[in-house]
């Protein structure tokens, strides 16, 4: 550990610039499925466990396209978006739908079963080997010590490009203002003739969708495996409990900053501990809430 | 005057603009009824929120029984003896009504042995009496969720009593109960008073039971302390009457 | 206890001493159903009865294992040593060395966890709902990555751990009694926990929390000694699992999170949670269906498993035995009884 922690700071403190760039494309993708979550969450009061797995289900979706079909995995983004958008729709249907009304814990542990039935059918169909894709695109390299793969910038413009073209959606759009409505209060919405049900299936079908997208981008620059998607869904919660529900720039941000976190630990500790980052920092920013609200004589909810 | 068993001075408590206590001062007498009436929204209940540590105050101090206790916890505060109810009635719904009341013993003493005390035997007797006081002794095996809202009321009220507190502060105790069933209430509240020694402090929006049952009378309105005496005194204040009948 | 209570639990201790003996074949099967019922009965003490959900309590399981590990093998030789030298060297352990190093194992086992459960308790106790679950989720699943890089316990590729003394029966019956011995104590100890206080102030908990503390009950204790009790079992059936498979693993064996860390909750509501016998049914039904669909589905068995707790999640939410309380109240105890207090003071004492 000593030895990385020299590497970087006395002996080559380019390499500073490797980790930051790695953390900020990875973070972008962290951002993305955190928005995703963060929705799903403030609409419909749902803590979606399941995040992650939607993640890899939407990279693996890219890998069968590649490998059968020979399309690149940019080009496969429309066509991901579409079916990881109709199978959150049928996941809301099927599942989601019957237990929101619930007992909070309740609709956790359907996600997590959701979650687990998800990894087994990968791991089914695709094996538990890590596979990736290689995206056949150039490396930049600079000061002889930073590589930046082209994907790896085109990940991070075309994460920007959805992002920015979601909250169009949201701000703009018929739907998007009745899922901010529903959101608000949805007993209100529904007397103004909102389908609150119909709004509801939107809502997880359009986090499907953005974890889909999520995922391509993974398979381009990051490993797919069956089971990694519990690690995304941890590091989703951590992301959405440390910046709140309601604010974008807060999520954005600390997706960006955990990828900075993480890619950190891992260069100073090891790949293994990067998830231990993920989940301290929640385990911290909880503790931090705890006493801020003790002060108050109040507990975290 | 007695001894004043809470003494709150200046307290005031603001939500996000909202100032719902400004520089409220109260005396409950040790033994005594005492009332706080006033109109909706005039922070009765902010003011027992913050007395029993629900959340803290902006500035001010309450005493009970002579200690401090603006910086305690809800449960060390109960510890203390005092327990409050709530105006939504809050009962443990998925056990059944003995249940709810063996574990309403006062937990002042916290020793192993009492942690781990068996359910039988002296405990669940005072249950089923301090039941049969309220009157739900035969309802004492259903599940206390099922019960009707004033049933649970008063089960609530049970609870409290097998705590042995030495304050109880009652959040509108009456509401939502048939009015054919408000004497019995009344009168088992004032048997708590007499013969159990517990010092009561009631909300009230039912002139009729708090005037014939307090001692002492509070009235706030908007915020602040309008009127304090006797039940006569206040039935006659000017600014009582207008406070409610003049309503902003 | 009532009569046929008592004869029921003769006809489970007949069954459990029958089974390895006319079934010895299944001997190991039969003692990882009594894992599944320890783990469904621990976990529904703060699941079930206290209404906090952790999704992490598989943690005490490896971290149990290892420690075991770490003792039975530190007592003789250099931990290091046995560990880097994985399937080159294995030293001999006597008969002795290895009883006596099991039976330290097992109780540092449980000793450890259980203190673990109260330094983790500090961090996630004052969570609610929600965040007590993902908080104790992340947990488990660092404790397996985290232990796979330490090399000085074997690192990602495990502790082979000390070889039995002894002929492969009396190693099955071995291994299977001391899984009955702790589901049994679990069980028992549960039994009698319930029916007291302190039953009640857990279910208090699970039921209104707030309302609980402003009657003065002192939750944060009941919620550590809960969690105590669960983390020290666990601890020890992890010691004996590690022994019984006889070799650890961190993320397959010792932190299956995903599989078996989530398979005790969903035993635990299949049979209905928050009840004595609940997770013992629970666990008895999964183990069964997981151990008919291995021979019948092979691969598809997890997805099967998967497809069962959703089902159960979203249409048979109350498990069970909460089915059968809305069925029956009265076996449970729920009527109104027209009788006065004095009635049935002389009833009772008439009996």
């Amino acid at each position: 550990m000593l030895d990385n922690l020299k590497l970087l700071f006395e002996y080559a403190p380019i390499m500073n610039v490797q980790v930051i760039l790695d953390g900020i494309f990875v973070g972008a993708v962290f951002a993305l499925s955190a928005y995703g979550l963060a929705l799903v969450w403030g609409v419909m009061n749902v803590k979606n466990l399941a995040q992650g797995d939607f993640v890899i289900v939407g990279g693996y979706i890219a890998l069968a396209l590649y490998e059968y079909l020979g399309i690149h995995p940019i080009v496969s983004i429309p066509i991901v978006l579409i079916l990881m958008f109709a199978y959150g729709w049928a996941v809301y249907k099927l599942i989601i739908k019957r237990v929101i009304g619930n007992d909070m814990f309740i609709s956790l542990l359907a996600t997590f079963g959701l979650s687990l039935l998800m990894q087994q059918v990968m791991n089914l169909i695709f094996g538990p080997e890590v596979r990736i894709i290689d995206p056949k695109l150039p490396i930049y390299e600079f000061f002889d010590f930073v590589t930046v793969p082209m994907a790896k910038i085109i990940s991070l413009i075309l994460a920007a490009i959805f992002a920015l073209i979601i909250t169009l959606f949201m701000k703009k759009s018929r739907m998007g203002q009745a899922i901010r409505a529903t959101a608000q209060d949805a007993r209100a919405a529904r007397v103004l003739g909102i389908n609150t049900d119909n709004v509801y299936a939107f809502t997880f079908a359009l986090n499907a969708a953005i974890c889909g997208v999520a995922g391509v981008l993974v398979s381009m620059i990051w490993v797919l495996q069956p089971f990694y998607g519990i690690t995304y869904s941890l590091r989703t919660f951590a992301i959405v409990t440390a910046a709140g529900l309601g604010n974008l720039p807060a999520v954005i941000g600390t997706g960006f900053g955990l990828g900075l976190i993480e890619k950190y630990t891992s260069i100073i500790l090891g790949v293994e501990y990067e998830i231990a980052a993920a989940v301290l920092m929640l385990l911290v920013v909880l503790m931090w809430r705890q006493i801020q609200m003790r002060k108050h004589r109040q507990v975290v909810r | 005057m007695g001894n004043p068993i809470i003494n709150v001075e200046n307290v005031s408590k603001s939500y996000g603009g909202v100032k719902a206590n400004m520089d409220i001062s109260m005396k409950v007498e040790a033994g005594s009824i005492t009332g706080i009436i006033g109109p909706n929204g005039c922070g009765k209940t902010t003011l027992f929120n913050s007395i029993v540590g629900y959340h803290a105050i902006d500035s001010g101090s309450i005493k009970f029984d002579n200690q401090e206790i603006s910086k305690l916890w809800v449960g060390d505060i109960a510890r203390l003896g005092l327990l409050r109810t709530f105006q939504q009635t809050r009962i443990y719904n998925k056990m059944n009504c003995v249940d709810n009341m063996q574990i309403s013993i006062s937990h002042r003493k916290g020793s192993a042995s009492k942690m781990f005390a068996s359910r039988k035997g002296e405990i669940k007797d005072r249950a089923e009496h301090l039941l049969e006081f309220v009157g739900l002794y035969s309802k004492r095996n259903l599940i206390s969720g099922d019960l009707s809202f004033g049933q649970q009321k008063l089960l609530e009220f049970a609870m409290a009593l097998m705590n042995e507190p030495k304050v109880l502060l009652l959040d509108e105790p009456t509401a939502g109960i048939n009015p054919t069933l408000i004497n019995g209430l009344i009168d088992r509240l004032r048997k708590a008073n007499e013969e159990l020694g517990i010092t009561l402090c009631v909300i009230e929006h039912n002139m009729r039971v708090i005037m014939n049952l307090a001692s002492d009378i509070y009235c706030l309105s908007n915020g602040k302390m309008l009127a304090s005496g006797k039940p006569s005194e206040l039935q006659n204040d000017e600014r009582v009457i207008d406070a409610y009948l003049g309503g902003h | 206890m009532p009569r046929n209570k008592l004869f029921l639990y003769l006809l489970i201790l007949a069954a459990s001493i029958l089974g390895p003996v006319l079934f010895p074949s299944f001997t190991q099967q039969m003692a990882i159903l009594w894992v599944m019922i320890l783990m469904a009965s621990t976990w529904d003490i703060l699941g079930g009865q206290m209404g906090y959900n952790s999704l992490g309590n598989i943690t005490f399981f490896g971290v149990g294992m290892y420690i075991s590990a770490i003792i039975q093998i530190s007592m003789f030789y250099d931990v290091g040593v046995y560990t880097s030298a994985f399937g080159a060297i294995k030293p001999e352990f006597t008969s002795n060395q290895y009883f006596i190093g099991l039976f330290f194992g097992i109780i540092g086992a449980g000793v450890g966890s259980l203190i673990l459960s109260l330094l983790l308790g500090f961090i996630v106790f004052g969570l609610r709902g929600p965040y007590f679950a993902i908080g104790t989720l992340g947990v488990a699943i660092t404790a397996g990555q985290i232990t796979g890089t330490i090399d000085y316990i074997g690192g990602g590729s495990g502790i082979s751990m000390p070889f039995f003394p002894g002929d492969i029966y009396f190693r099955s019956i071995f291994f299977y009694s001391l899984c009955f011995l702790l589901a049994a104590s679990v069980h028992l100890i549960l039994r009698w926990l319930y029916a007291t206080q302190f039953g009640l102030a857990i279910n208090a908990i699970r039921d209104d929390e707030d309302k609980a503390e402003a009657m003065g009950i002192p939750t944060l204790r009941y919620k550590q000694y809960g969690w105590a009790l669960a983390a020290f079992f666990m601890g020890c059936i992890g010691a004996v699992f590690g022994n019984m498979v006889g070799f650890i693993e961190p993320i397959e064996v010792a932190f299956p999170t995903p599989t078996f860390g989530i398979f005790m909750v969903a035993m635990a509501l299949l049979g209905g949670k928050g009840t004595l016998w609940g997770p013992v049914i629970g666990a008895v039904l999964f183990h069964l269906v997981k151990e008919t669909t291995w021979t019948y589905l092979l691969g598809w068995q997890y997805v099967a498993l998967g497809l069962i707790i959703i089902l159960n999640i979203v249409f048979f939410q109350q498990g069970i035995m909460g089915w059968l309380q809305t069925k029956f109240p009265e076996k449970f105890g729920i009527f109104i009884d027209d009788k006065t207090h004095e009635e049935s003071r002389v009833a009772m004492d008439d009996k």
